[in-house]
């Protein structure tokens, strides 16, 4: 027998090891979420994943699922506290999307969609953040960063090399590359990287491939990021 | 008096897209018309709104002209509405936010290429610059929020038909969008 844990009131087996966000994938149950990815370490900064487990808030990523778990996920209470937190995202930024390449494949966006969230609640911070055009062939920028940290865990865990760290704490917090400089052109980032490819936002850009694919025809213009995402990450976690 | 239901509109800090779009309703506006009758609207060109159903503002507020119009719309409109990206957000005129106001001026009205008699605008007459385009949920009470740049015009038919339909307005997946 297998051990089980129930999400909302569905039961779920898992194996020892398992998070509770990997045993509900596996299972095809989709948790929203943005700072995880099921190649890399959890991080749990992004929040989007928040469940409760027992009656207790928890980050679905990070958590380990264990026998006796009783797991809320899709419900109006935290479907409404997912969407603050999004929208806490949106206003800390500056994300305006209709001048964003990334548009219509962005997972913030597409989580926000997923969500019905339809304003941005708070006031803006409109923080000044800077843009990096010095790479050859990748651009970044910080105005779109959520600080998911998947860039630098890619970069670590995949590429062998260590790029991109964060920097900072609160409002100040901000991505940093590993050059003398501060500059991206001199870091050994190349556009192939897993690093340079895995941003979830429109932070992190390659050159010379914008609009390849028309606004309209884009991943989540049609298809909502719960299906996507256990489309594409089903596989993975059974690697 | 008629029963319909009156509908205000107007575009600040926006670039009338919005508007475009809601005409993009075609034929329905047929419809529309049988039941709602406009106030204070680019359409008509009635010059203040005055006791409205339902108030839509495309834009945000760059200026205290903004400022005072949108006040208006809250204090005579019962429903009011945050149509499009720029309401919403700030949209493409925020872009602005990250350049200081006295830049901007200078660039638009002194520096710029081809510009003559280089002075800036300073007629009593002209509204003053806010420092920052903002969001109107930032200034009055918003009680429904129309993403898109622009809603589509099935945006608006949704939005427009349930609340004249007695309905809670909703927005199905397709047609939420922010760009
Ligand atoms: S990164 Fe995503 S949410 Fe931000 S502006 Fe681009 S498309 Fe919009
Ligand atoms: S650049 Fe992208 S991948 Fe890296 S931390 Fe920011 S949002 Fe995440
Ligand atoms: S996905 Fe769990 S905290 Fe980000």
């Amino acid at each position: 027998m297998s051990k089980t844990i129930t999400i909302d009131g569905n039961t779920i087996p898992f194996e020892d090891g398992q998070t509770i966000m990997e045993a509900a994938t596996a299972a095809g149950v989709y948790i929203p979420h943005l700072c995880h990815h099921p190649e890399f370490t959890p991080h749990g900064s992004c929040k989007l994943c928040t469940v409760k487990v027992n009656g207790r808030i928890c980050s679905a990523c990070t958590f380990p699922a264990m026998e006796g778990q009783d797991v809320l996920n899709n419900t109006k209470e935290l479907t409404d506290d997912r969407q603050l937190i999004t929208q806490m995202l949106f206003v800390e930024g500056n994300h305006l999307c209709p001048g964003c390449e990334k548009t219509g494949n962005c997972q913030l966006q597409a989580v926000a969609y997923h969500l019905n969230m339809l304003d941005n609640h708070f006031p803006h911070f409109y923080p000044n953040r800077e843009m990096d055009a010095s790479h050859e062939d990748v651009l970044i920028d910080h105005n779109r960063c959520i600080f998911c940290t998947l860039c630098v865990r890619a970069s670590q865990q995949k590429d062998g090399k260590d790029v991109f760290a964060i920097s900072g704490r609160g409002i100040n917090k901000h991505l940093i590359f590993n050059s003398q400089s501060g500059l991206l052109k001199d870091t050994d980032l190349d556009a192939t990287d897993q690093a340079a490819q895995i941003c979830p936002t429109g932070a992190i850009l390659i050159k010379r491939t914008g609009y390849q694919v028309p606004i309209g025809e884009r991943i989540y213009d049609h298809k909502q990021i719960d299906q996507v995402s256990l489309e594409t990450e089903h596989h993975q976690h059974d690697k | 008096m008629t029963n319909k239901i009156r509908v205000a509109t107007t575009s600040l800090a926006g670039c009338f897209g919005c508007h475009m779009s809601f005409l993009d309703i075609d034929e329905r506006m047929l419809q529309l018309v049988e039941v709602v009758e406009f106030g204070r609207s680019p359409i008509n060109d009635i010059e203040h709104c005055t006791d409205c159903d339902i108030g839509l503002i495309e834009g945000g507020v760059c200026n205290s002209e903004n400022v005072h119009v949108l006040r208006e719309f809250r204090k005579n409109c019962k429903i009011l509405v945050a149509v499009g990206a720029c309401a919403i957000n700030g949209g493409l005129p925020a872009m602005r936010n990250f350049i200081p106001l006295e830049e901007c001026l200078n660039e638009a009205y002194i520096n710029g290429i081809g510009v003559e008699n280089a002075q800036i605008p300073s007629d009593p007459e002209l509204p003053l610059l806010l420092d920052k385009v903002r969001p109107i949920h930032e200034v009055v009470k918003i009680d429904y929020f129309l993403p898109g740049c622009p809603p589509s015009a099935d945006v608006f038919w949704k939005f427009l038909t349930d609340l004249i339909d007695g309905r809670e307005p909703s927005l199905p997946y397709e047609l939420v969008h922010y760009d």
